[in-house]
């Protein structure tokens, strides 16, 4: 286990530098000049030549991306384009309110649609267990911003009870107006997440109903109940989780629609001005900060699954996976 | 969102630029603009100010943007003159200044008993350092090519300022009603301030909001109000919820026509028709075939109906204008004659242009509302007269380097924003290539007037020649709408140059 997780984190490392090196060209790639953003009509040559001269875009690529690669290993994201003020800070202040958002979203979900998810697959050739299945298709299909909207015509413009929109200026000294302001954006995402994982739970634990050590485990005297929590559960787990992870990455990535529509504060929205402005420390800022989040996330999922899983645990105590089956194969060719 | 951030960037950055007007009205009295009053208010209140700008800094001449000058412009920082509502120029941290009889020469004095938010005397050295911190090499203001004027700035006193000139400009007084007064010790003004005006910074969140707090310490009449908090918005909708909600008291400029229904059938709020400054151009590359000839120009604004398109665009609010200028600039004519709505009239135009059968061109058109529309409907009106319009749908950065900068178009569409904008048709080098040696010299003269009669006057016969040559379709003027809650009172109406004061507002 040991060595995987050294291997997992060298792997998440270069995958790191491998992201930044990508972010650093694709930027640099864009038409446009960074410039232009920070100008009005009425420049003059000389104010758009200064201007790039400030911000460092009239230097060689190279030593715009070593610089780029030395603040990165100072722990320092640079400081933006267009308001020169420290990229880093400004990332933190808006995690405070894209992460909160994201996982309560997620847990919300979660907790709706695994039980959900389970009764559709138990009932899956009754009336009821085709209801939730073209209730759930029915909120794939619909744009994020569209329940947004509803929600708020109906919570906050009709009955008045909750924010429209909007984040307290003093962030969470005061959790209980903040959590407030998250209510409508976390159903929002619940709302439209819960829908594509109910399909997935539902689908996970149809293989499971149908799998041969359930049957073995009830033929051997285990109640249905029983045998579930002792088999079915950690097997449907496994694809689950897996599916878990890249939702909950999306929906980090996702939030600009979000974000937008409930006017919050967030990483998205910092990220979407920031492209429309070729303000590129900010861009790169943002996606090196999410890249590295994504990756987390499935090294975290990973490891949850192999928690989950003896099977595939057994396979990485023993070092790796290909290596293991290989030298075994052989001490059976020898015996 | 995207017509929001395309504003930002294209009309904002337009915005806080266009109006290096070379042109001024001489100090003087005259009220403080307001809305009007309510007999009793709150003087503890907090007023909730709903905006589209938020600021990029704090910094006017560091790329703060509009949003900068909407939020600290007069509440936070004062000029030595201000620029009331209705575009008048009166006296504010200056009590008094003389001209010497070559014109060359200002000499100010500084109203005492002005104190910094930090707590330090406004002397002339801080006037000095914020003149040259507009003029400064990295000094990224719109308004920095107004004070090349500048020869030299001297402080006899420290209530006195001197400044000479390299030539005659009688729009200096005006100019610097734009330049910020700031404690020449501050430091980190792009996240903190220190000005003289009513409100001190109270906290800045960015992509959420800034408060700005009453400061005791103010020389002048105190704020109306406790508190403002800017609430900043990058979806038009969002801002209409938040004022639906009482979640803002007031929205400093509603830029979706379509939500302004809820807002007029409801008694709970007030929807306010201002003046803008912002024109909505067609502007032709007026070098370049076909429309270096004054007939192809005429041609084109007479084929199309400007009233029609408004109507369609903001229903019934917005002005139509026919030359450059606003109501709010002193020079203001009503020239919407000059190249009236005609389709027989326009066609006669281009027979004598020799185009009886019409011709084609490309119309660059910046991506965000409401170029897209218009550009579809100039599209249709043009069609009718045997013009052939190809709409090339480019980015604010295209448009810049393609249009702004290299002059590489036949014709574009842009908004224009700001007040004594005029003058640009005196620079031929500007991107639309107007180019007519009378008119340079009569703006050149009206800025070294020794009156504001003349220089009126001056600017006038721009105004006529300008209209007459066609030198852009000046398609409409937009409205300026103010949406409120009907307990609030005193907030400005038409947002000058995306000023927005907020200290004469009252909250029963």
């Amino acid at each position: 286990m040991l060595s995987y997780l050294l291997r997992r984190l060298a792997f998440l490392v270069g995958s790191l530098f491998l992201a930044s090196v990508v972010l650093f060209l694709l930027l640099r790639l864009l038409p446009g000049d960074p410039a232009n953003s920070l100008l009005s009509v009425g420049a003059t040559p000389e104010q758009i030549e200064a201007a790039r001269h400030q911000i460092g875009s009239d230097r060689p690529l190279p030593e715009q991306f070593g610089h780029w690669l030395h603040q990165l290993a100072t722990f320092d994201l640079g400081t933006s384009f267009i308001s020169s003020l420290p990229v880093g800070p400004e990332i933190t202040s808006r995690l405070n309110v894209t992460v909160p958002l994201t996982l309560l979203a997620f847990l919300l979900a979660v907790v709706v649609a695994v039980p959900v998810g389970y009764v559709a697959a138990l009932r899956a050739n009754t009336r009821f267990g085709t209801l939730i299945s073209g209730v759930s298709q029915l909120g794939i299909a619909v744009p994020v911003f569209w329940v947004g909207m509803l929600l708020i015509t109906v919570f906050a413009l009709r009955l008045g009870v909750l924010p429209a929109g909007g984040f307290p200026q003093d962030g969470w000294a005061e959790p209980g107006e903040a959590l407030r302001s998250l209510a409508l954006p976390v159903i929002t995402v619940a709302l439209v997440m819960s829908a594509s994982l109910i399909r997935y739970v539902r689908s996970a634990a149809l293989d499971v109903l149908g799998s041969d050590y359930l049957r073995t485990a009830r033929a051997l005297g285990s109640s249905f109940t029983r045998a579930m929590w002792r088999h079915g559960l950690r097997n449907g787990a496994v694809p689950v989780i897996s599916v878990l992870g890249i939702e909950l990455a999306t929906t980090l990535l996702g939030a600009v629609v979000v974000e937008t529509v409930f006017a919050l504060p967030g990483l998205g929205s910092m990220l979407a001005q920031a492209v429309a402005q070729h303000d590129y420390p900010v861009v790169q800022g943002v996606l090196f900060v999410s890249t590295f989040a994504v990756l987390v996330i499935g090294f975290l999922s990973d490891i949850a699954q192999r928690l989950v899983d003896p099977r595939l645990r057994g396979h990485l105590a023993s070092g790796r996976m290909s290596s293991g089956r290989l030298s075994s194969g052989r001490r059976g060719a020898k015996s | 969102m995207r017509s929001t951030s395309a504003r930002l960037l294209g009309g904002g950055a337009l915005a806080v630029s266009l109006s290096l007007a070379l042109s001024a009205c001489g100090g003087g009295g005259g009220s403080k603009s307001s809305s009007g009053g309510s007999g009793s208010y709150d003087k503890n209140a907090t007023i909730g100010i709903g905006s589209l700008y938020e600021p990029q800094n704090l910094d006017n001449t560091g790329g703060g943007g509009q949003g900068v000058t909407e939020a600290l412009n007069g509440n936070v920082y004062e000029g030595l003159f201000k620029l009331t509502d209705d575009g008048k120029v009166e006296n504010l941290l200056a009590t008094d200044y003389k001209v010497s009889p070559d014109g060359l020469t200002y000499t100010f004095t500084l109203r005492k008993g002005v104190k910094f938010h930090s707590g330090k005397t406004l002397t002339s050295a801080d006037v000095k350092y914020s003149i040259e911190k507009v003029r400064a090499k990295d000094s990224q203001s719109a308004r920095k090519s107004s004070f090349d004027v500048v020869k030299s700035i001297t402080t006899p006193d420290a209530d006195t300022v001197k400044i000479a000139l390299s030539s005659k400009s009688i729009s200096f007084v005006y100019n610097l009603s734009y330049v910020w007064i700031i404690n020449a010790d501050a430091k980190n003004l792009k996240t903190s301030e220190d000005g003289t005006g009513p409100y001190k910074l109270d906290k800045w969140t960015r992509g959420s909001a800034l408060s700005l707090v009453r400061f005791p310490g103010y020389w002048g009449t105190p704020a109306t109000n406790e508190k403002v908090v800017f609430h900043y918005y990058k979806d038009a909708t969002a801002l209409n919820n938040a004022l639906l909600t009482n979640a803002v008291d007031v929205v400093t400029s509603e830029q979706s026509p379509d939500a302004l229904d809820q807002f007029k059938n409801n008694s709970n709020y007030k929807v306010n028709d201002g003046n803008s400054t912002t024109k909505l151009l067609l502007a032709f590359n007026d070098r370049v075939k076909p429309f270096n000839n004054v007939e192809v120009r005429k041609a084109v604004t007479s084929a199309i109906d400007n009233k029609k398109l408004l109507q369609s665009v903001w229903g019934d609010h917005g002005t139509l204008i026919g030359s450059m200028v606003p109501p709010t600039d002193p020079w203001y004519e009503d020239l919407t004659k000059v190249n009236p709505y005609d389709v027989a009239l326009a066609k006669k135009e281009l027979a004598k242009a020799g185009y009886a059968k019409g011709f084609s061109f490309t119309l660059d058109t910046p991506n965000y509302d409401p170029h897209p529309t218009a550009a579809t409907f100039i599209k249709s009106e043009l069609a009718k007269v045997g013009i052939d319009v190809k709409i090339n749908i480019i980015t604010p950065d295209e448009w810049y380097t393609k249009v702004y900068k290299n002059h590489d178009f036949s014709a574009t569409l842009q908004e224009h924003v700001n007040d004594r904008d005029i003058v640009w048709y005196g620079n031929p080098d500007f991107y639309w290539g107007y180019d007519n040696k009378q008119v340079t010299e009569w703006v050149k003269q009206a800025e070294e007037s020794d009156t504001t009669e003349q220089q009126t006057a001056l600017l006038k016969k721009v105004n006529t020649k300008i209209a007459e040559d066609a030198a852009s379709d000046w398609l409409y003027l937009y409205p300026q709408i103010v949406v409120a809650n009907t307990k609030l009172s005193g907030y400005p109406l038409n947002g000058l140059n995306s000023q927005f004061y907020a200290y004469d507002i009252k909250k029963s």
